[in-house]
């Protein structure tokens, strides 16, 4: 059988493509484009989050968010790692973001204005995330889909401690849950947004449905989302911003409002209130870490030499 | 400058025990500038909730492996020896514990 052959045999058989199995240009470079992309999401992801670690009003508090925001490190890390199986390389890749020729989720473009976003981004932002990733644990390409695996477990105690944080807010003073609705008012329809564009509009869908790299279409995802989401900020005391928000006995479903998609397309394409800042941040790390990788580089080069002689 | 020598830093599979009386496992991979980082890099990465008791690196350079190509020279005779198994030979019913 040819490379083409298995190939084609393992993706219909459902079993996982592997690194060094032949595979087609398109789909190497569609794996190493969406695994980069989510990588890079990972990374910037730390950044609306990390910028409330030293203002975390307790102790226990500010655990949480550090252990949440290293979580975030370590997926951008797996992401990495299944991407340099595909032959990228995680410098080259780094400078790609940094000179913005690859994305990231439009959703970290957004600023985190008090510490009830913190709350909403863990419920609503991390539980979009995991809406998409839990099937992308099936995805044909088996260091995705293991990293996948590792990062949807982890997840659940992201989305956990925001869910508790709102609760306990909802449970203080009315300036208290006053944050909360406000942070939900600002994070719901960029939550909807980080399902990407409409099953219409979304070019790229129908080959990665063919490979398995993608499981179920953006617009089921998103609709899996919301009809989620309203028990939750039910239970919550929160209202979700969308009046077009009601329960569709016939399609048993939620109906909602339509989505701001010229907003979606200019923080995608740079225009959103935090791109630059995110960028410059991560520019900024990725200078003032040289010497360190430098100096790291060089001592190891010179013990090796030490233990040669 | 710090470009030629920013990404230098070599490639290192990790490989985790989970348990006592269980097997190293590979779980990814990292960058680190030599071994005892890789070490300390792979403890903050794959084991911040438990997932182990022991962990192995190796510089990836120095695995060799199989590869696809090679899969019937090395696995197909295997296929055809049917008499390594335990169910090519029949017994009767009736003889107990075999």
């Amino acid at each position: 059988m040819t490379g083409e052959q298995v190939f084609e045999e393992t993706i219909a058989k459902d079993q996982r493509v592997e690194p060094r199995d032949w595979m087609p240009d398109g789909y190497r470079k569609t794996m190493i484009r969406q695994i980069a992309q989510h990588a890079h999401s990972e990374i910037i992801g730390m950044q609306p989050e990390g910028a409330w670690i030293t203002r975390a009003p307790t102790l226990r508090r500010k655990a949480i968010l550090l252990a949440k925001v290293q979580d975030e490190a370590g997926h951008g890390l797996y992401l990495y790692s299944a991407a340099e199986t595909l032959g990228a390389d995680r410098g080259d890749l780094t400078r790609r973001l940094i000179d913005g020729r690859q994305k990231y989720s439009s959703i970290f473009n957004y600023p985190t204005l008090t510490f009830a976003d913190v709350g909403v981004i863990g419920w609503l932002v991390d539980g979009a995330a995991i809406c998409n990733q839990v099937p992308l644990c099936r995805s044909s390409y088996g260091p995705y889909a293991r990293a996948m695996i590792r990062i949807c477990k982890e997840e659940s105690f992201h989305q956990r401690q925001g869910y508790e944080l709102l609760m306990t807010m909802m449970r203080g003073t009315a300036a208290q849950r006053e944050m909360v609705q406000d942070a939900t008012d600002r994070w719901w329809w960029p939550s909807l947004m980080m399902f990407g564009p409409p099953d219409d509009e979304s070019p790229n869908s129908a080959q990665s449905m063919a490979w398995k790299i993608k499981r179920h279409s953006n617009d089921d995802l998103r609709q899996r989302f919301v009809d989620m989401s309203v028990p939750q900020a039910e239970a919550l005391g929160v209202t979700l911003p969308d009046p077009a928000l009601r329960w569709n006995a016939d399609r048993e479903h939620y109906d909602f409002g339509e989505i701001d998609w010229v907003e979606f397309k200019r923080v995608i394409s740079g225009g959103g209130p935090m791109n630059a800042e995110r960028i410059a941040h991560r520019r900024r790390a990725d200078e003032d870490g040289a010497w360190v990788r430098e100096a790291a580089a060089a001592h190891a080069a010179k013990r090796a030499k030490v233990g040669a002689a | 400058m710090s470009d030629e020598i920013r990404h230098e830093w070599p490639l290192f599979e990790v490989f985790v025990r989970a348990k006592r009386g269980l097997n190293h496992v590979h779980v990814g991979s990292l960058r680190a500038a030599d071994h005892p980082m890789a070490l300390h890099h792979a403890r903050d990465l794959y084991t911040r909730r438990n997932e182990g008791v022991s962990i192995w690196v190796v510089r990836s350079d120095d695995v060799v492996s199989s590869g696809p190509d090679d899969k019937d020279a090395f696995f197909a005779p295997s296929g055809d020896k049917a008499y390594r198994h335990p169910t090519y030979y029949s017994i009767p019913d009736s003889v107990p514990h075999i």
